[in-house]
C-alpha cells in the first residue's frame, strides 16, 4: 500500500502561488485580448462585404480545427521569436510568457467570436431597424443597441469558456512556462513526491473551477428571462 | 531564416526535399515519420472513443433516471472530470494511478514506455471524454421525451428495454452531429499525450522540426495532417447520419 508523504507541500507553497500567478496572468489577457478580437471578428463575419466577413470565417476555423499544443507550438518555434526580435532588437524579454499570452489571445480570440456572432444573432431584426429609423448609422446600431444587449446574454457563456480556458492554461506545459501545474511538476520531479503534488494540483484545480462554475450557475438562473 | 529570404515568397522558401530525409524511426523518412504520428493519434482517438462512448452512455443514462442516487453519482462523474484539466488528468493516470492502484500499478510498470504512455492517454481521454459525452446523451435522452419511456412501460418493456430499444436509438441518431464535434474535440485533445512522450503527430512535428530545424515545414506538415483527419472525419459522420435518418423528423427525406 503506498503511504502518503505530505511533508513537502507547505513549504513549496509559496513557489506554487508564484506559478498560480502565471496562470492567472495568461487567463487574464486571453480573456480581455481575447473577447476584443472575438467581437471584432464577430462583426466583420456578419459584414455585408463577402471578402471579410470570409476571411473572418478562416480565421475561426482554422484555429478551431488545430490542437491547442500545434498552436502553442507555431508560435513559440515560428511565429512570435522573429516578430519579437524585429520589433524589439535590443530587449530582454521573458519569451515564453510573451508566447503564452499571445498563443492563447488569438486561439481564444476563435472561440469567443463564436459566442459573440450567436449572441448577436440573437437580438431581433426588429431593434435593428427600429434604431436605423431613428437615423443611427451601422455603427451606431451595433455599438448602442445590439452589442450592449448581446453581451448581457451571453455573460454565462462566456463566463464558461473563461473557466475552460483557466484550465486550458494548464497547456503551457508544452513550451516549458512554469504556471500553477508548471511548478507543482517541477517539486514534484526535484522532491520525489510526484503522487502528492500532482494530486494536489489537481485538487486546487477542481475546488476553484466547482466554485466558479456554481457561481456561473446561479448567475445564469438569475439573468434568464 | 526564412524571414530572410521572405521576397521569393512563401513556397520557394519551403524546402520539401527534407520529408525525404531519414527520420529517427528506422527505414521510415520524415514523411511515413510524420504520417506514422497521425495513425497513432487515430488509434488513440478511437479507442479512447470506444471507452467514452460505453462509460459516456452509462453515465448520460445514471443521470436520467429515477432513482436520486444513480443520477447523483452520474452528476458527480460528471463534474469532477470536467473541473480538472485535461493535462493534470494525465499525469495523474501517468504517474499517481500506477503508484496507489495495486492490481494495475505492477503490471502498468513492467510495460515497456511507450505502452505505458499509450495505456496512460488512452484511459485518461477516454474517461475526460466520457464525461462530455454523458452531457450529451442526457440531453439526447431527455429530447426524446417521457411519453415513449412511459408508452414502453405500458407495452411490458423493463426500463433495461426501455432504454436500449425504444430511448437510445432515437436519441443517438438526434445526438450524431454534437457526438461528431466531440470526436474532433477528441482527436485534438489527444495531442495532449505528447507532454508524456507519446509520439503522436504532434509530438512527432515538434521533433522534426528540432531534429532537422525545418520549423516552418514541419509545423504546416502536422497542421495539415490534422485537417486532413478532420476532413475524414466530417465526411463519414455526414454518411452516417445519412444512413441513420428517421423519418419524420426535421432534416429527414421525405
Amino acid at each position: 500500500m503506498y503511504s502518503f508523504d505530505w511533508s513537502s507541500i507547505p513549504g513549496s507553497l509559496p513557489f506554487l502561488w508564484q506559478g498560480m500567478l502565471v496562470t492567472l496572468q495568461i487567463t487574464l489577457v486571453a480573456i480581455v485580448v481575447g473577447i476584443m478580437l472575438g467581437t471584432i471578428i464577430a462583426v466583420l463575419r456578419l459584414s455585408k462585404n463577402s471578402v471579410l466577413s470570409a476571411l473572418a470565417a478562416a480565421y475561426v476555423t482554422l484555429f478551431r480545427s488545430i490542437p491547442l499544443v500545434m498552436v502553442l507550438l507555431w508560435f513559440q518555434l515560428a511565429l512570435v521569436p522573429p516578430v519579437v526580435r524585429w520589433l524589439f532588437p535590443n530587449a530582454n524579454f521573458d519569451l515564453n510568457l510573451i508566447i503564452a499570452f499571445t498563443a492563447f489571445a488569438f486561439f481564444e480570440a476563435s472561440y469567443y467570436a463564436e459566442i459573440i456572432r450567436a449572441g448577436i444573432q440573437s437580438i431581433s431584426k426588429g431593434q435593428v431597424m427600429a434604431a436605423q429609423a431613428l437615423g443611427m448609422t451601422e455603427g451606431a446600431v451595433m455599438r448602442l443597441v445590439i452589442l450592449p444587449q448581446a453581451f448581457r446574454r451571453m455573460t454565462p457563456l462566456l463566463l464558461t469558456q473563461a473557466i475552460i480556458l483557466f484550465q486550458d492554461s494548464s497547456l503551457v506545459y508544452v513550451i516549458g512556462l512554469a504556471d500553477f501545474f508548471g511548478v507543482a511538476k517541477n517539486r514534484a520531479d526535484s522532491t520525489g513526491n510526484e503522487v502528492e503534488f500532482i494530486l494536489f494540483a489537481g485538487a486546487v484545480y477542481l475546488v476553484l473551477c466547482l466554485t466558479l462554475s456554481t457561481i456561473v450557475r446561479q448567475l445564469q438562473k438569475r439573468i434568464t428571462i | 531564416m526564412w524571414l530572410d529570404s521572405s521576397s521569393d515568397g512563401l513556397l520557394a522558401v519551403l524546402d520539401f526535399s527534407v520529408f525525404l530525409s531519414p527520420s529517427p524511426e528506422a527505414g521510415a523518412n520524415y514523411l511515413t515519420y510524420l504520417l506514422g504520428g497521425a495513425l497513432w493519434t487515430v488509434i488513440l482517438s478511437v479507442l479512447s472513443w470506444v471507452i467514452a462512448f460505453v462509460i459516456g452512455s452509462a453515465v448520460g443514462v445514471l443521470r436520467t433516471l429515477p432513482s436520486s442516487i444513480l443520477s447523483k453519482i452520474g452528476a458527480w462523474y460528471v463534474e469532477i472530470f470536467r473541473n480538472i484539466p485535461l493535462l493534470v488528468q494525465l499525469f495523474i493516470w501517468f504517474n499517481v494511478v500506477p503508484e496507489l492502484l495495486p492490481g494495475f500499478g505492477p503490471w502498468f510498470k513492467h510495460l515497456p514506455s511507450f505502452w505505458q504512455e499509450f495505456t496512460s492517454a488512452t484511459l485518461c481521454l477516454g474517461l475526460f471524454t466520457a464525461a462530455r459525452i454523458a452531457e450529451q446523451v442526457r440531453s439526447g435522452l431527455r429530447s426524446v421525451g417521457k411519453g415513449q419511456f412511459g408508452a414502453g412501460l405500458a407495452l411490458g418493456l423493463n426500463i433495461k428495454q426501455v432504454y436500449g430499444l425504444v430511448l437510445l436509438p432515437v436519441a443517438y441518431r438526434i445526438i450524431i452531429p454534437t457526438l461528431t464535434s466531440e470526436f474532433l474535440n477528441l482527436i485534438k485533445n489527444s495531442a495532449v499525450a505528447s507532454t508524456i512522450g507519446f509520439v503522436e503527430l504532434a509530438r512527432r512535428s515538434d521533433s522534426m522540426a528540432e531534429l532537422k530545424s525545418t520549423v516552418f515545414e514541419a509545423l504546416l506538415a502536422g497542421t495539415l495532417l490534422y485537417g486532413v483527419i478532420n476532413l475524414i472525419v466530417l465526411f463519414l459522420s455526414r454518411a452516417l447520419e445519412h444512413s441513420t435518418k428517421l423519418p419524420g423528423l426535421v432534416g429527414a427525406k421525405k
